[in-house]
């Protein structure tokens, strides 16, 4: 029987590591390597220039590393859904084979897409590469619900087997073996498009600082690898000037679109270390950044509201304002703070930013300052930021502005004190806002606080030639923190004004979504009948996924030694459940165990 | 056995969930309930059925009964109850149901959450205004809410509150108003509620002459008062409130309106212990000075109320910390919103022996070492302590840890604090100070993103 492949090219823009493309070649007589995008829908995405460009320098990058390999890629204008129907007809295929999207738009695409094959014959092969580990088997240690701490996530993934090894190339005799004829025409029908043909101005565009492809990838995989290996120290860097600016060893917009394979770069991180460390088997930590990805990817496979607040179960409730002006100014970099205006303008003209710089703006926006939705902020980084996937974005905005995963919020970054700290000379924000290259090293943090000769001398009057601040910090955090707090205090419930005024500071550390009440159940009696000072044990149990109370109560025994992911105790057993309102009621009958209602923290007010 | 029976549950469970989302609600209970005879819940919804079958009348059920059950239904559920019968609708209206609202006041334009529906709000106004005890009004950040907020208060003229909260829940949308406007608003709850006993009314335009209305009406009942940011008031207005109000056990307010004389009324003789004092010390232009307070004024007041709760927060450039930790003051909770210099956290270890919660958002460059540990020593009572942009050294932390012990019951660092040194690294860290607290510990982390 004839085999005609397609391999349907979406991320994993790459021809290392691709288990799905590899599929499409097995004992194939032809295989066709396709990316559907459509020009017409392009202009009007959010997803800004350099993304696009990004995108398309990956795609003539593969286009030219398949010609190395007498083949194409073959770039097909349309939707998915209209095109294939046609390309199965016209190229008569048999097989259809594309890497595993874990996110829940991508999951309903592909469902119906491999529908669709289905009704023309074709069979589907789908292949997960884009993740190290398997998402649903994540979730499914975790009784069905992602895990929402972090230390939760990295003690699941202690239990897991390592990641699948990555597997090699593809090879010329590979493609040799089904080899398909490109017909002349190819580059009239199938070229990768220009940005001007999808309706973008190229004219006055800088170069890019991050050139999109598999080549450069691993160009900078090597580098960074070479790097690690002359500091030979795997200890978080402090960050300085230079970690603020892109670094030519920087990696993440590469895993964004697949032009690097997360397995390829986590095993070669592995044996760096245990080379450099005579076989020492490598701490999580070392994979730091590729396990958070993966920690948000697990949090959003499936939940479609991830990244939104309304309907989203792990999203807790908070009354943002709406200030289109206000966002326009931090999205345009014109807030008046010269740390955010820098970090906003680097982001705009080069598409990526330093994590901590993430975390300055996005508290800036929300929790901090402007307190404006998270939701606002990630759809500006996802038409800026060349790093963005959908899960890791929306779920750092959550985490940022403290709508998720259990954050303490005492603490905002002062769009002041945090750069100065970072970057004391100033030097980042002259080479991003040049109209305050002149001010002296003491004021260019705050220049509204400069005197006036200084302010002349500079060139540039603060309220003339560069915006006042659009808002007093101190007077903004003051009323955040307090809005803050009455957030929290409403999810933990309401204590009465007589219950005393002791009041932490630092809020709460747990929360729920507001439809639930969280309680707190002691089995202490039952599982270990000592009297320990009182602590908690947590199952991560969000009410989406609440199980009834027996069952929770029944798998609690059988995992008393699990470490609790939110305070970390291993030997105290209390526990945090939350539950729906209607499901109280159960609680009383169960023995042997004793519920009080999580009073909460902070101060005693009105609700 | 009981494990496989779960299993199963959990099977059924996700059966049923698969399949379809809302009309399966209903099936889904009596599906998971089934498996487990056992479970004393199960009972309960036996015996519901049973008098179902009975021919029980629900109509019947005395009205206190049903007033305890609607105490729990959510007011829409209420509502929807009212329409079953004559009986549910009379107990939809009874009185004690209305004793507690919130008011929600957002426009669709500038807020994401739901309104207060405009019906109901007349409804109240007209049936139960006269109910109403304690009342509070969300407002979001356009000032026709705050305006709606003012009408509703307004209209309150037959009503007696016992606690009433205004709350901006984005902007401060009330300093918006006509001052005139909101003043006349506010005075009608002054004067028509004669025990008012809470009132919280931060970020308002309240004034002077409006709390002497407060006074004369409310003296003998008010208990809490809250009033951080309220620009209109004088030191003199909170004086008079102070002087007259003996029962009062809970004020907040900015640090400017913060004097030896208040904290004089506020120890008399006549007045009741008090129980929680917060102070936010903002400042409003840079290079601001601020007054202090006398010694011998915190002295009285910890006499009179030795175990009042002082809070602080300050959020302050670090040259304005001038005249602040100078001499002890009896401050239990501390918050630095704002950078703090590392003369500042030295002081409050020498004048700040009643310390209880301390939190440092952020500090310069060098390392708090000595100052952490100087705290350790004299704050005795210290229990909570959270960190964010500092720098302290591994050895110098564990030492600090070491010496509060277990009675750090909250410990709230980002990991990016914590700077190894000879002696530990990040992972050491989190052993030597989970043995000194007695209980498995991490510092808080962020995403690396």
């Amino acid at each position: 029987m004839v085999v005609n492949s397609v391999h349907w090219f979406r991320k994993g823009l790459r021809l290392h590591d691709n288990p799905a493309l590899q599929e499409a070649l097995n004992s194939a007589d032809t295989v066709r390597c396709v990316y559907i995008l459509d020009p017409w829908f392009a202009g009007s995405a959010n997803v800004g220039i350099n993304r696009w460009r990004f995108l398309l320098e990956s795609l003539e990058d593969l286009d030219s590393s398949l010609r190395k390999l007498d083949s194409r890629l073959f770039v097909v204008r349309g939707q998915p859904a209209n095109v294939f129907p046609s390309l199965f007809k016209e190229w008569n295929v048999t097989r259809l084979t594309f890497e595993y999207d874990s996110e829940p738009y991508g999951k309903e695409r592909d469902g119906a897409i491999i529908k669709m094959a289905q009704e023309f014959g074709v069979e589907t092969i789908v292949r997960n590469s884009h993740t190290l580990y398997n998402l649903d088997r994540i979730v499914e240690m975790n009784n069905g619900s992602p895990p929402l701490t972090f230390k939760r996530f990295q003690a699941l993934v202690n239990r897991l087997e390592l990641p699948m090894k990555p597997l090699p190339t593809i090879t010329q005799e590979q493609m040799g073996s089904c080899r398909t004829k490109i017909a002349d025409n190819h580059d009239e029908h199938y070229s990768v498009p220009s940005l001007e043909e999808l309706g973008f101005k190229t004219q006055g565009l800088d170069p890019a600082v991050w050139k999109g492809g598999e080549s450069e990838a691993l160009e900078r995989l090597n580098k960074h690898l070479d790097r690690k290996a002359w500091v030979a120290s795997f200890e978080r860097a402090r960050i300085n000037m230079c970690s603020l600016i892109a670094s030519p060893t920087g990696l993440s917009p590469y895993l964004r679109f697949g032009c690097l394979s997360c397995r390829v770069f986590y095993y070669n991180l592995r044996e760096l270390y245990m080379k450099l460390r005579k076989n020492c088997s490598p701490p999580l930590s070392l994979f730091g950044q590729l396990l958070w990805r993966e920690f948000f990817y697990a949090a959003g496979t499936n939940n479609p509201n991830f990244d939104r607040m309304e309907g989203n179960p792990i999203c807790v409730q908070i009354p943002w304002d709406h200030n289109p002006e206000a966002l326009a100014k931090w999205a345009e970099g014109s807030t008046g703070f010269p740390w955010i205006d820098a970090i906003m303008t680097q982001l705009r003209q080069e598409g990526w930013i330093h994590h901590l710089a993430r975390h300055a703006v996005a508290c800036f926006l929300t929790r901090g300052d402007l307190w404006i939705s998270w939701e606002s902020g990630m759809r500006v980084f996802e038409e800026l930021l060349l790093d963005a996937d959908w899960s890791v974005n929306a779920g750092s905005w959550m985490w940022l502005s403290c709508s998720a995963f259990f954050q303490q919020f005492f603490h905002c970054y002062c769009p002041v004190g945090f750069g100065r700290r970072t970057d004391p000379s100033g030097d980042y924000i002259r080479r991003y806002i040049p109209k305050l290259k002149d001010y002296p090293n003491r004021y260019i943090y705050e220049p509204w606080r400069a005197p006036e000769s200084v302010q002349k001398a500079a060139n540039c009057i603060v309220g003339v030639d560069y915006p006042k601040p659009m808002i007093n910090h101190a007077e903004g955090s003051r009323l955040n923190i307090e809005r803050m707090k009455q957030v929290y205090q409403q999810l933990s419930h309401y204590r009465g004004l007589n219950n005393g005024s002791n009041l932490p500071l630092m809020g709460c550390r747990l929360m729920a979504p507001s439809s639930t009440i969280l309680l707190v159940i002691s089995l202490r009696a039952v599982m270990l009948g000592s009297d320990g000072q009182s602590e908690w044990f947590l199952l991560p149990t969000t009410h989406s996924s609440c199980h009834e109370l027996h069952d929770c109560h029944d798998d609690l025994l059988s995992r008393a030694a699990v470490v609790c992911p939110f305070c970390h105790l291993t030997d105290h057993v209390v526990e945090v459940l939350w539950l729906p309102r209607y499901r109280t009621s159960m609680l009383s009958p169960l023995q042997g165990i004793d519920i009080c209602m999580y009073a909460g923290v902070g101060t005693s007010c009105f609700n | 056995s009981q494990r496989g029976e779960m299993k199963r549950v959990k099977g059924d469970e996700d059966a049923c969930s698969s399949s379809s989302e809302g009309p399966t609600e209903s099936c889904k209970k009596v599906r998971k309930l089934q498996p487990s005879k056992e479970k004393h819940q199960e009972e309960e919804e036996e015996t519901d059925v049973d008098l179902c079958e009975f021919g029980f009348d629900w109509a019947l059920l005395p009205q206190e009964i049903l007033l305890n059950i609607f105490q729990f239904l959510p007011l829409l559920d209420r509502a929807y109850a009212s329409q079953v019968c004559r009986g549910w609708n009379q107990a939809f209206h009874m009185p004690e149901l209305w004793r507690c609202f919130e008011f929600e006041l957002n426009q669709p334009a500038s807020s994401y959450l739901k309104a207060t529906h405009p019906d109901l709000i007349k409804q109240i106004i007209k049936r139960h205004s006269n109910h109403l005890q304690y009342v509070s009004f969300k407002v979001d950040s356009s000032t026709e809410s705050a305006e709606a907020a003012c009408d509703i208060l307004s209209q309150l003229v037959n009503c007696s509150l016992k606690t009433l909260g205004l709350i901006s829940t984005a902007r401060p949308s009330f300093m918006e108003l006509p001052k005139s406007h909101f003043i006349s608003a506010l005075t009608v709850v002054f004067v028509n509620s004669k025990s008012l006993s809470s009132l919280k009314i931060d970020d308002t335009p309240v004034d002077d002459p409006s709390l002497k209305v407060l006074v004369a009406n409310n003296s003998d009942t008010l208990r809490m008062l809250k009033m951080s940011s309220c620009p209109h008031v004088s030191p003199a207005g909170i004086l008079c409130v102070a002087d007259q109000c003996h029962g009062l056990r809970e004020l907040a307010l900015n640090y400017h309106l913060l004097s030896d004389e208040l904290l004089l009324a506020l120890s008399s003789e006549k007045h009741v212990h008090l129980e929680h004092l917060r102070i936010d010390v903002v400042s409003e232009n840079p290079g601001q000075h601020f007054h202090t307070i006398r010694k011998s004024s915190w002295d009285a007041m910890l006499r009179h109320s030795p175990k009042f709760n002082l809070v602080m927060y300050f959020f302050l450039y670090e040259d304005e910390f001038g005249p602040f930790f100078r001499e002890e003051v009896p401050i239990t909770h501390l918050y630095f919103g704002r950078s703090v210099s590392k003369d500042v956290l030295g002081r409050v270890g020498l004048h700040c022996p009643r310390l209880v919660e301390l939190v440092v958002c952020a500090n310069g460059l060098r390392p708090l070492d000595e100052e952490l540990i100087r705290i350790a020593k004299r704050c005795t009572q210290l229990s909570a302590i959270g960190l964010g942009e500092c720098e302290v050294s591994c050895s110098a932390f564990v030492e600090f840890v070491k010496m509060c012990g277990r009675r750090l019951s909250q410990l709230s660092i980002m990991e990016e604090v914590l700077i190894p040194d000879h002696k530990y690294n990040l992972d050491e860290i989190h052993w030597e100070v989970s043995k000194h607290l007695g209980r498995v510990w991490f510092p808080d982390m962020m995403p690396t993103w």
